[in-house]
């Protein structure tokens, strides 16, 4: 799916976002990026390849993170940290979420 | 104009110098940061914390903030009349403007003024939380979002509005899922692209149906011999009730999968159904059926503890 071009567009696994994209739609710069990716942060769907293609749903979380840097004035080491913390949290959060809903009525 | 004590709100003295107000802006950015904190007044108060920051950083802008004087936090005030000749420009009215976005425009309108006149800006981007109910995820519905939001004038001058607008959820949603509405944000200024809007969507809970991605979780509470004999039962699904067989020999916990009667996905299928078995016994027994659980109670030799007892003979280390 082409992020830039569509009107409404889900961000979730199924939707893929480029490198210029992400840069485009994130607020970081490709330098940045690329350092993130450096420090495992960011994973691209195809590392090997030249041109990188991400997952569409950490849109939001880079999003989230570059709020944090210039909020707090981060440097891109502590901001490679928080997205990983971020991304923890979220996987969590999404797995307290499943299984609460999982739990009979009266047990919550 | 309503006075905001800048000093009193970051919690430093007044001649604080720039590393007071940075270490003291930093410890409650960390604490009422909205992707930090779950605070849901946090959002509010950091932005009260920013735009004091924003402020005293800067010398210059720190010094045009002393010298509107002391008031009291929210209270009405003008600043001094040579103030906006030294600090502004002559044309600015003092009354519907926060004193944040004047701050914010005086760096904004020298700048421009450097330029010299038009500029170019793209519009910001939104992020807003739409609550919407379970029907609406499965059929898509159009949402009405208020926000208040900074937005330049013609002149290059920030000022808070709000803002009323409606957006499009098409179906498929489900709570926690983002979507990402091109142009539909921030107006841009002077050519520059409008911003984009994105939503977070989160689900009212429902009172039978517990969501999980597009799984739904249902409580399917059996009769003992129902669970015991098995037994066809009607289930309430999204779209209208279906029956579903509970094979003999049901326990407690069991998960029936029903399958394609959760939520619609954004592209195509649909997630499950599953009702979770509870057994349940009536709280009060008439006579009859007292008797006739007496006479299971007397005739059965199912013994569900059994692993207790083969547990603890199998030598389990006590402690």
């Amino acid at each position: 799916m082409e992020l830039r071009q569509a009107d409404v567009v889900w961000l979730d696994a199924h939707c893929e976002c480029s490198f210029a994209e992400l840069v485009q739609l994130s607020g970081l710069s490709e330098a940045e990026l690329r350092e993130l990716v450096d420090y495992g942060a960011l994973a691209p769907k195809n590392p090997q390849e030249a041109e990188w293609v991400f997952s569409g749903d950490i849109l939001v979380t880079v999003r989230a993170a570059v709020r944090l840097r210039d909020d707090l004035e981060l440097d891109t080491q502590t901001l490679a940290l928080a997205l990983t913390l971020i991304n923890r949290i979220h996987n969590l959060e999404a797995k307290i979420s499943d299984l609460q809903a999982q739990l009979p009525h009266r047990l919550r | 104009m309503k006075y905001k004590d800048y000093y009193q709100i970051l919690g430093v003295e007044r001649d604080a110098d720039t590393d007071a107000i940075k270490k003291a802006y930093r410890k409650l950015a960390h604490k009422y940061h909205p992707d930090v904190s779950k605070d849901p007044a946090g959002e509010e108060k950091f932005k009260e914390i920013a735009d004091a920051y924003q402020t005293l950083k800067d010398p210059e802008k720190r010094a045009a903030y002393d010298q509107l004087g002391r008031h009291k936090p929210g209270q009405d005030f003008q600043p001094p009349p040579d103030w906006a000749k030294q600090f502004g420009d002559t044309q600015f009215s003092f009354d519907d403007v926060d004193l944040a976005d004047l701050f914010a425009g005086l760096a904004g309108g020298r700048r421009q003024a450097g330029q010299g006149g038009g500029f170019k800006m793209p519009g910001q981007d939104y992020e807003i939380t739409a609550h919407i109910t379970l029907d609406d995820a499965c059929r898509g519905t159009t949402v009405e979002l208020n926000l208040t939001v900074p937005e330049y004038d013609q002149h290059g001058r920030l000022h808070r509005v709000e803002r009323s607008f409606k957006a499009r959820i098409p179906k498929g949603a489900t709570d926690g899922q983002r979507l990402r509405l091109r142009g539909k944000g921030g107006k841009g200024v002077g050519g520059g692209a409008d911003g984009d809007l994105y939503l977070n969507i989160a689900l009212h809970p429902h009172a039978l149906y517990r969501v999980s991605g597009h799984d739904l979780y249902l409580d399917l509470p059996l009769t003992p011999w129902e669970a015991a004999l098995g037994a066809v039962v009607e289930v309430p699904t999204l779209n209208g009730p279906v029956h579903l067989k509970v094979p003999p020999g049901t326990h407690a916990g069991q998960k029936l999968r029903l399958a394609r009667r959760g939520l619609p996905k954004p592209t195509s299928g649909e997630g499950d159904l599953y009702a979770i078995v509870q057994i349940v016994v009536p709280t009060v027994l008439s006579e009859r059926e007292r008797a006739l659980f007496k006479e299971l109670a007397d005739g059965s030799t199912f013994n569900p503890r059994g692993h207790f007892e083969r547990e603890m003979k199998n030598g389990t280390p006590a402690s």
